[in-house]
């Protein structure tokens, strides 16, 4: 984003910070806050019954008359130009329908990029697809195969013969940090932060830690493929997709295919795991592309190879943190600098400087970070992008400090945390990073943790402890809608473009309406996963939650005011107000006064209805920019380390949250339980291996990228603060993305405890520890 | 996938005569097969699928195994004879692999797995003298990590990606065969060829000739033994380097050894020199380091892999020391 | 020539390239087994054959003639009450998105009769005499073939105990 952008956002925020704190949303706490019943409940999943029994239908799975299956072709170049493709031995192929080239495809536009300021644009790459001849990638799609089967089209993909004139590619990462850029800002926030005189402080410092992290490519790997079932029904594109992006992905298409966003229809019910790659990419385009030619139904699905060709990951990145410090701990000097893959078609930014800005307060503080232009897959956003990087280096980096000044890590902490953000001053809306460390530490018996490294052996196995910080920010999309609508039985139907890959949307939102209405659980229904539906904002960012939630929130008011006008004078509410009511069993009634109710059955018998329909939306985040609104959390980690081998097996994983209001614990145990075995594979086994000599993936598959298996987890304990955000709707924030974050520093911490090896490069393989 | 001529075989003589042609294949439980023909790395014209073939693990009168070509993985792992005469035979299956996967995959089959070097995997994108021979290797100067240290050749440094085969190495297993030159045997050892000029050619298989039983005989190592794999991921994942060994001590004196390495060639390596260096010892950890350094000399690394000699002689000596109840 | 898919017999496909995997999804509707990487890396794709759990992925539909095959549809009683491993998915969260549910659920309900069996895994202290017990450990290492990348890994082994301890079928 822009300089213009930094002044726009710098310019609100200043003015933000005189309007009073009650005029925001949220000013008023959420009353829900106050009176929950079933929030707050361990609640089974809706749709376990269907997910156990294999019924949740998903992308791939969606039965069509007439469907073609698709195979995609992929250039085996970086960069270049297609000189010759030789599709006619495919085409002759047995069973093939089409082959969909550059020279046959239909005239598509640029697919618009995701950003904060359009919610219907979806686009991970800004690239044009199957326009032209050019190769922008290794592994970009080159054809496009349709067949009566499966086993058919991707026969024939292989008979497809291309040749290339290559060009130079760039595509290692130590060479393009010559020509590195520097972007204004990372999302809405300025890059470069200078505060200070940080050379001064580190001179005068009485410790100081300097080091280089690096974490490697990542991919998100869900266990259902990328995939999409696609038919044009006249000029009417109907999309059955797997996506964390409903409505970004029907105004892209729209786009792209140049026709309305009303005749994009996208329906994905169900997602099999998203973690950020359930986006928009080339491969809905193309099958939509395809589907068009063919004038037939297209299934698309991505072989997992071709998920790794078309599927952006996470940026490798290389950042250098240095601290400075009193000898009682107290910070001087934050240096957080890096490198990170962006190339000039990718749309995110892996924002790994933003923790370390908010986490601790420093007397000076220099941070940027510049992103490196290479000829590859455009990189995208994978759980807790930026923070799952960053707390890695920043969070080892103060243990390394701790280490220095013989001070317990969790003490250095405590030193420093930060009363508001550190650089701008803005308040917590509420944060209490200590109180998650001291719950944490109880329960994970830290005080047995000896501090000098390689102290404790049992076996071959050196034994360690480490804790790290985690973080997230807040967030809560403006625009995300909700409808709901009231029948004559009293029962509540919510609907909204929003998605469930896992987090147990339908779950609690259900418990949200059933407390926001007064209704009990079975009286509410919660539809989602379809733009049919009313708008919904991404999946992204841990905001669908607060935003939903807004949106319900907004939609009850306005059903209470249509409730109390249709009730009319002949019932026990006349005369009231909307702000002398509120929701209460299965009605309305006025505060705090039973007698003075009646039931929305009564009211619709009476009002001649059979039912009554609203629509609210969430409005602007206004408290995001007053308000400095982070979730943090402590994790502990108690891993073995052999001296044979160098392999690393964790005993146990602590990790204590503070995220607001835990809506069902059950779920939430399970989503930080989720993002914490993330953490394991990052910490330990997870890296897309890319050959810098050609540009390619050479890690394709789920044989060789490795994700934890069973074994690799162990029990993890979650707890939280449950402390409310007065703030955010429910008092709760997003949970989605936090469990990862500070997982990789934990773990690296607890092997340095181990080993006394201090290994800053992920992933902690046994070879690394070999020489300990 | 190439699309190809299917048949079931019922007996033997049957699945001789059906592989008629030279583009046949035998058919086992198709864990790696079924996958190389998807990648359009193998492409016959007809499999002959001999997963149904009588499979039997019998003992021979002298005290040792034969144990069918068809039986299925996890039926060996866990066969009481062997899970108590040859016990690192069966942690070594154990060890492959997932449970499902061992379920399918048979005898013969996992004898003929092919390299999981992830450039010989990418058909379309990478060169690889196996596939293609003379185009070239992108493992040499490319990810190694997992390759060779031992038997390396200018056109291959490729890791047979067996745990079974390691322990077989170890126990001197033979490799029974029929075809259509009728019958033979070949040492395990003898089986798998180092890639020397020519990678493509793995195994010392003949046209046409397919498995029948690989036989154990009686050893006084195997009882007392063990297999350790080492990975970058707990379970369900390829060897960095495993080790099988097994040990007889006789007064204080090593009487019997048998180590074999598993990660490091194109063949499951027999450390026959470390052996040597061992027998007529007493077993004392510095004396297993000095073992395995005498087998490592050979040993030639890459970019990627050089950690392996470390690896292996730690895993060795650990392994013995274990197995010799000495302190590691 | 026919496969016994949950009691039903169904021709073999013309094709022999059809996977079971393709053939229960594709052809014959059972979408509830799940594809994950279609080359037997994850485990979401597993059914039980003839009693044994196997990757239908890389099963050739053709190799299981004759074949009683168990899907997570045939799971359910026949008056469709959910197998007690189901019920215990969904007790102790055992899934998150729901897609390698299938293939975790199919997984534990033969590696328990493995379990019972005496069967050893890797982990297994003394291959001669088995299992000692099915410990959080040994249930690790034997469903360590079905990945699962929500995170849903506590739940599942959670939902396999209690399975256990309710001695059911």
């Amino acid at each position: 984003m822009s300089k213009l952008q930094n002044a726009i956002v710098g310019g609100v925020r200043t003015a933000m910070s005189y309007v009073p704190s009650s005029w925001l949303p949220g000013g008023k706490p959420d009353p829900l806050i106050a009176r929950r019943v079933t929030l707050g409940t361990q609640q089974p999943r809706v749709d376990g019954p269907d997910k156990v029994r294999g019924a949740a239908r998903f992308a791939a799975e969606v039965p069509m008359e007439g469907l073609l299956y698709a195979a995609c072709v992929h250039s085996t170049i970086a960069r270049g130009r297609i000189a010759a493709l030789d599709v006619s031995v495919a085409e002759a192929a047995p069973g093939v329908v089409l082959v969909m080239t550059h020279r046959n495809a239909p005239k598509m536009a640029l697919p618009p990029p995701i950003g904060l300021t359009n919610l219907k644009a979806a686009g991970n790459s800004i690239l044009p697809v199957m326009q032209d001849p050019d190769i922008r990638w290794n592994g970009q799609a080159i054809a496009v195969v349709l067949a009566e089967t499966q086993e058919q089209a991707d026969h024939a993909a292989s008979l497809v013969k291309a040749r290339y004139e290559a060009v130079a590619a760039r595509t290692r990462f130590e060479t393009a940090k010559a020509d590195a850029r520097t972007p204004d800002s990372l999302m809405i926030e300025k890059n470069q932060l200078k505060k200070g005189d940080v050379q001064a402080a580190f001179q005068a410092a009485a410790r100081r830690v300097d080091a280089v992290y690096r974490t490697p490519w990542h991919n998100h790997n869900p266990i259902e493929p990328n995939a999409a079932t696609i038919v044009w029904s006249g000029d009417r594109l109907i999309v059955h997709d797997a996506t964390q992006m409903l409505n970004g992905t029907a105004g892209s298409l729209a786009k792209v295919f140049g026709i309305k966003e009303s005749q994009v229809h996208v329906s994905s019910p169900f997602v099999g795991g998203g973690f950020g790659g359930k986006g928009l990419w080339d491969h809905q385009i193309l099958g939509a592309a395809a589907a068009k030619l063919a004038g037939r139904p297209v299934r698309i699905a991505l072989s997992r190879a071709g998920m790794h060709r078309l599927i952006g990951g996470r940026s490798p990145t290389e950042q250098r943190v240095a601290l400075s410090a009193e000898a009682d701990g107290k910070l001087t000097g934050l240096i957080h600098h890096g490198f990170s893959v962006k190339p000039q078609h990718s749309v995110c930014d892996e924002a790994f400087t933003l923790s370390g800005r908010s986490l601790y307060a420093s007397d000076s503080v220099d941070i940027v970070q510049h992103t490196l232009d290479l000829d590859v897959l455009a990189n995208t956003f994978m759980r807790a992008p930026g923070e799952a990087p960053g707390t890695f280096a920043l969070e080892c980096a103060m243990d390394e400090l701790a280490h220095a000044l013989g001070m317990d890590p969790i003490e250095l902490r405590r030193r420093n945390v930060s009363d508001g953000d550190p650089i701008t001053g803005a308040p917590h809306s509420q944060s209490d990073m200590m109180l998650a460390y001291e719950l944490g530490a109880e329960r994970f018996g830290w005080h047995r943790r000896v501090a000098a490294p390689r102290s404790l052996k049992d076996g071959e196995w050196r034994l360690g402890m480490g804790c790290a910080t985690g973080s997230f920010p807040y967030a809560r999309m403006p625009g995300m809608s909700a409808r709901i609508t009231i029948d004559d039985n009293g029962h509540a139907t919510v609907s909204s473009a929003a998605h469930e890959m896992g987090m147990g949307t339908t779950t609690v939102q259900q418990q949200h309406a059933a407390d926001r209405l007064g209704l009990p659980l079975d009286r509410v229904t919660v539809r989602i996963g379809d733009t049919s539906l009313p708008f919904g904002s991404f999946a992204g960012g841990s905001s669908q939650t607060a935003s939903l939630g807004a949106a319900i929130n907004a939609a009850s008011a306005k059903l209470a005011s249509q409730l109390l006008r249709l009730a009319g004078n002949d019932t026990p509410l006349a005369g009231l107000k909307v702000g002398d009511i509120e929701f209460a069993d299965g009605g309305l009634r006025k505060i705090d006064d039973s007698s003075r109710h009646e039931s929305f059955v009564s009211i619709l018998k009476r009002a001649a209805r059979r039912e009554v329909s609203v629509t609210g939306e969430s409005g602007a985040p206004l408290e995001m920019l007053k308000f400095s609104m982070h979730s943090r959390s402590a994790i502990f980690c108690e891993l073995r380390v052999s001296d044979v081998t160098g392999e690393i097996r964790i005993d146990r994983l602590v990790g204590c949250f503070d995220c607001g209001r835990i809506l069902n614990p059950r779920t939430a145990a399970s989503q930080f339980r989720g993002g914490m075995i993330m953490g394991i594979g990052m910490a330990l086994t997870e890296e897309t291996l890319f050959d810098e000599r050609t540009g390619r993936v050479m890690s394709a598959s789920i044989a060789d990228y490795h994700v934890p298996v069973h074994l690799d987890v162990p029990d993890i304990d979650v707890l939280w603060t449950d402390i409310a955000d007065p703030r955010t709707p429910m008092g709760a924030r997003g949970i989605g993305e936090i469990g990862i974050t500070g997982v990789a520093a934990a773990i690296a911490n607890a092997a340095f405890n181990a080993t006394g090896k201090r290994v800053r490069d992920l992933p902690l393989t046994p070879d690394k520890f070999l020489f300990a | 996938m190439r699309s190809f001529d299917y048949r079931c075989a019922a007996d033997r003589t049957e699945a001789l005569s059906m592989a008629d042609t030279a583009q046949a294949r035998f058919l086992g439980g198709g864990t790696n097969l079924v996958d190389l023909m998807r990648q359009n790395i193998e492409a016959p014209a007809a499999l002959v699928d001999v997963s149904r073939l009588p499979a039997a693990i019998e003992e021979t009168p002298d005290g040792g195994l034969i144990i069918g070509a068809a039986v299925r993985n996890s039926a060996a792992a866990a066969h009481p004879a062997v899970r108590t005469r040859y016990p690192m035979l069966s942690r070594a299956i154990l060890a492959g692999a997932s449970a499902q996967i061992r379920n399918m995959a048979t005898i013969a089959g996992n004898i003929l797995q092919r390299t999981r070097c992830p450039y010989f995997y990418d058909a379309a994108g990478s060169r690889c003298n196996k596939r293609e021979p003379g185009i070239g290797c992108d493992a040499i100067d490319g990810f190694n990590r997992y390759h060779a240290i031992f038997g390396g050749s200018e056109h291959c440094i490729a890791t047979h990606p067996s745990d079974m085969c390691v322990a077989l190495a170890a126990l001197d297993a033979t490799v029974h065969l029929a075809g259509p030159g009728g019958e033979r045997s070949v040492p395990l050892l003898d089986f798998h060829r180092l890639p020397g000029d020519h990678p493509e050619i793995e195994t010392a298989l003949r046209p046409g000739e397919l498995i029948t039983e690989i036989e154990l005989a009686p050893s006084a190592a195997a009882a007392n033994s063990t297999y350790r794999k080492v990975r970058d991921r707990s379970s369900y994942a390829f060897a960095l380097v495993s080790i099988a060994a097994g040990l007889q001590l006789v007064a204080g004196k090593i009487e019997h050894v048998r180590i074999a390495v598993g990660g490091v060639a194109a063949k499951p390596w027999r450390a026959t020199r470390a052996e040597q260096v061992l027998l007529g010892q007493a077993p004392t950890r510095e004396r297993f380091l000095e073992a395995a350094d005498a087998e490592l000399a050979a040993a030639r690394t890459f970019d990627g892999n050089a950690f392996k000699v470390e690896l292996v002689k730690r895993t060795t000596a650990a392994v013995l020391s274990e197995l010799a109840g000495v302190d590691a | 020539m026919a496969i016994v898919i949950n009691g039903t017999a169904y021709p073999l496909p013309d094709d022999p390239r059809v996977s079971l995997l393709d053939l229960l999804r594709e052809r014959l509707g059972l979408t509830g087994t799940k594809l994950g990487c279609n080359q037997g890396g994850c485990g979401a794709c597993t059914v039980i054959v003839d009693g044994a759990r196997v990757l239908s992925c890389l099963t050739l539909a053709v190799q299981a003639d004759g074949r009683e095959v168990r899907t997570i549809e045939g799971l359910p009683s026949d008056d469709g009450q959910l197998h007690p491993l189901q019920q215990a998915f969904i007790e102790h969260d055992g899934l998150q998105c729901g897609y390698c549910t299938p293939g975790q659920i199919c997984s534990a309900v033969a590696m328990v009769d493995e379990l019972r069996r005496g069967d050893p895994s890797y982990v297994t202290a003394d291959l001669a005499t088995g299992p000692e017990s099915a410990t959080r450990q040994e249930i690790r290492e034997r469903m360590s073939g079905n990945l699962c990348r929500c995170g849903a890994h506590n739940g599942i082994v959670e939902a396999i105990e209690a399975m256990l301890a309710g001695a059911a079928p």
